[in-house]
């Protein structure tokens, strides 16, 4: 009984490709571990460097298990997790977005006296989790990932917990964003209900099968609730500049690129795999009023981080568009914005978190007054990744807007399109402001400029290299894009004639 | 599997009705502690329906589903007190009204 029973267990068992489908998050996971475990260990002065290189390291060795994880393409462990150019995508640029997180924050760690140790254990920890999610084909696993990279991204937030803002902001994000988890997990647990399945693909085949219930409608519109919290769509996105102007400078470059990146990949899945066309009506109004929110909203800022927060609402909803238009070339927008948008504000992010100083005291508009006369290869920098949040030509953010809107116009989006480049217009002005104070007006505040560090340095040329890299040659990574999304969307399956009904649906209005 | 007597439309409204309650918590409630269990109640509707739905349809996988949320709870109550006791260090209250530094 007991021999014939086994093979049967064997062949229930993780083969080893399977670990290799997770070999990142495995690299990662271990090397967050490493720098717990070494912390204790090192004195605090010089341990912060070896502490960071750890860290650094980790990421690289990550980026390198990806190349592996790509040769194995397929599903791993019962169907859990699939990877494929998509996941392979969401993977590099997440652990990228970690490593240049990691070398900027070395700075940040001396000036701010906060404890290493931690601090870039979670930034893998939470990295793992947003790489996860990008891969995972099961909504218990999304679950699962959307909480790791969730929770470890509170405590990052309150990382200086001695300083009441920082201590508010993560009490804040902790709140809301635990409400949305909740109603992620209200929205999965009305799909099982619908359809007997938390796969993707399996609700997928079910609902294809026959008239989709009403109960199916009413879970993707609470999993886009959720979901839309962590991207910062409006009406759900009323954290973000509170939480953003609390957080640690670096950390807030982190969080507004990775898991918003991974919760879009996510949104991809659910909306265009699962192919729920009832939510189009929603999305185009989340996205209609993520742009206008978060672009009228960052006009009368003047704290540099607050306005970046709404300005990152502001894309949210441009890359909303993508999603309201057809699967297809919404998709490969769609990463493709993400992409550029993840360059160009860690970029930013960088430069503010340099430029704020020791206990983040400079992040008023007020102070980058005169910052073109005092620091101007820093001043120039900056610029072009404001320019390319413009969405200036010869920028990465200029190709990721012209591909959103080219996708809503030939879904015939027209209204929408128009909303979205009135928008941009409108946007141009405040990062304008920023870039005119830097350069056309005297500083009033003595400001103390410090030379930029090397590990900043490489930070900043690598953000600079990708945000111009994807605005001169876009070719490459968008021919990447597009051929994943044809294996994430084959263009055989029904979705089309649900988006043929889309188009209809759009011409009369 | 449920009883004959007692019909999964039953157990769906129930859970509904402690989401809904979670979700009210949230939005009155004016101490951070309280506001905090109204989250935790959303959470336990959403497993009894999940619980109502294995049971609907012969699936283990939403009884299972069941635990990873309650381990996921575990942790965010962990991280979630510990915020909260960050919190009240800097500003000595527990009244989300008086955490107002940020301006919303």
């Amino acid at each position: 009984m007991s021999v014939a029973f086994l093979p049967g267990v064997l062949q229930t068992l993780p083969q080893n490709a399977d670990y290799v489908r997770i070999l990142p998050e495995i690299v990662l996971s271990v090397f967050g571990m490493i720098v717990m475990v070494l912390e204790p260990l090192l004195d605090e002065k010089t341990g912060q460097k070896i502490l960071g290189l750890i860290a650094l390291a980790g990421a690289l060795a990550g980026l390198a298990a990806t190349w592996f994880m790509a040769q194995v393409p397929g599903v791993a462990f019962w169907n859990m997790i699939r990877v494929d150019g998509f996941s392979v995508f969401f993977h590099v640029l997440v652990i990228a977005i970690a490593a240049v997180v990691i070398l900027s924050s070395y700075e940040y760690m001396a000036v701010q006296r906060i404890r290493a140790g931690e601090y870039y254990a979670l930034i893998l920890f939470g990295t793992v989790g947003v790489a996860l999610m990008s891969s995972a084909v099961e909504l218990v696993l999304i679950f699962i990932a959307l909480e790791i990279s969730s929770i470890s991204s509170y405590v990052l937030a309150g990382f200086r917990r001695h300083e009441a803002a920082s201590a508010e902001s993560s009490l804040k994000y902790f709140l809301l964003g635990s409400f949305a988890t909740a109603f992620f997990l209200y929205g999965v647990a009305l799909m099982f209900g619908a359809t007997g399945s938390t796969n993707i693909d399996l609700i997928a085949q079910a609902l294809r099968a026959g008239p989709i219930p009403l109960l199916a409608f009413v879970a993707v519109a609470l999993m886009f609730v959720g979901l839309g919290f962590k991207v910062a769509a409006a009406p759900f996105h009323i954290w973000t500049p509170d939480v953003y102007e609390g957080a640690p400078a670096p950390i807030v470059g982190f969080m507004s690129t990775a898991p918003k990146a991974a919760a879009f990949a996510v949104l991809l899945r659910v909306v265009f795999v699962i192919n729920v066309h009832a939510i189009f009506w929603v999305i185009w109004i989340a996205a209609a009023l993520s742009m206008t929110l978060g672009n009228v909203s960052a006009f009368v800022q003047d704290n540099v981080k607050r306005l970046l927060a709404y300005s990152s609402i502001a894309h949210a909803g441009y890359v909303l568009v993508a999603f309201a238009a057809a699967p297809q070339l919404g998709t490969s927008a769609v990463m493709f914005y993400t992409a550029a948008y993840a360059a160009m504000n860690l970029g930013a992010f960088a430069v503010v978190t340099h430029f704020a100083n020791a206990g983040e005291r400079y992040v008023t508009l007020e102070d980058y007054e005169g910052l073109g006369r005092s620091s101007p290869l820093l001043a120039a920098t900056l610029t072009i990744f404001l320019l390319s949040l413009i969405g200036i030509p010869m920028t990465g953010g200029f190709f990721a807007k012209f591909y959103v809107f080219s996708a809503a116009v030939k879904a015939n989006l027209i209204w929408l399109t128009i909303i979205g480049v009135l928008n941009s217009g409108v946007g141009a002005y405040y990062y304008l402001r920023i870039i005119v104070m830097m350069y056309m007006r005297e500083s009033r505040k003595e400001i103390p400029v410090t030379p930029t560090p090397l590990a900043l340095r490489v930070a900043l040329a690598v953000c600079l290299v990708a945000t111009l890299y994807l605005g001169l040659f876009p070719g490459r990574v968008l021919q990447y894009a597009q051929d994943s999304a044809q294996q994430l969307v084959p263009q055989t399956s029904p979705g089309v004639t649900s988006s043929a009904k889309v188009h209809t649906a759009t011409e009369t209005f | 599997m449920v009883p004959s007597y007692v019909p999964l439309s039953y157990y769906l409204l129930l859970s509904g009705f402690l989401f809904a309650c979670g979700v009210v918590g949230f939005l009155i409630k004016r101490n951070i502690i309280t506001i905090f269990m109204s989250i935790e109640l959303m959470l336990n509707g959403v497993n009894l329906s999940f619980v109502a739905f294995a049971a609907h349809w012969h699936a283990l996988a939403g009884q299972v589903f069941v635990f990873f949320v309650m381990v996921v709870a575990a942790a965010e109550a962990a991280v979630g007190l510990a915020i909260i006791i960050a919190v009240y260090r800097t500003r000595e209250t527990l009244n989300v009204d008086q955490v107002n530094l940020l301006k919303l």
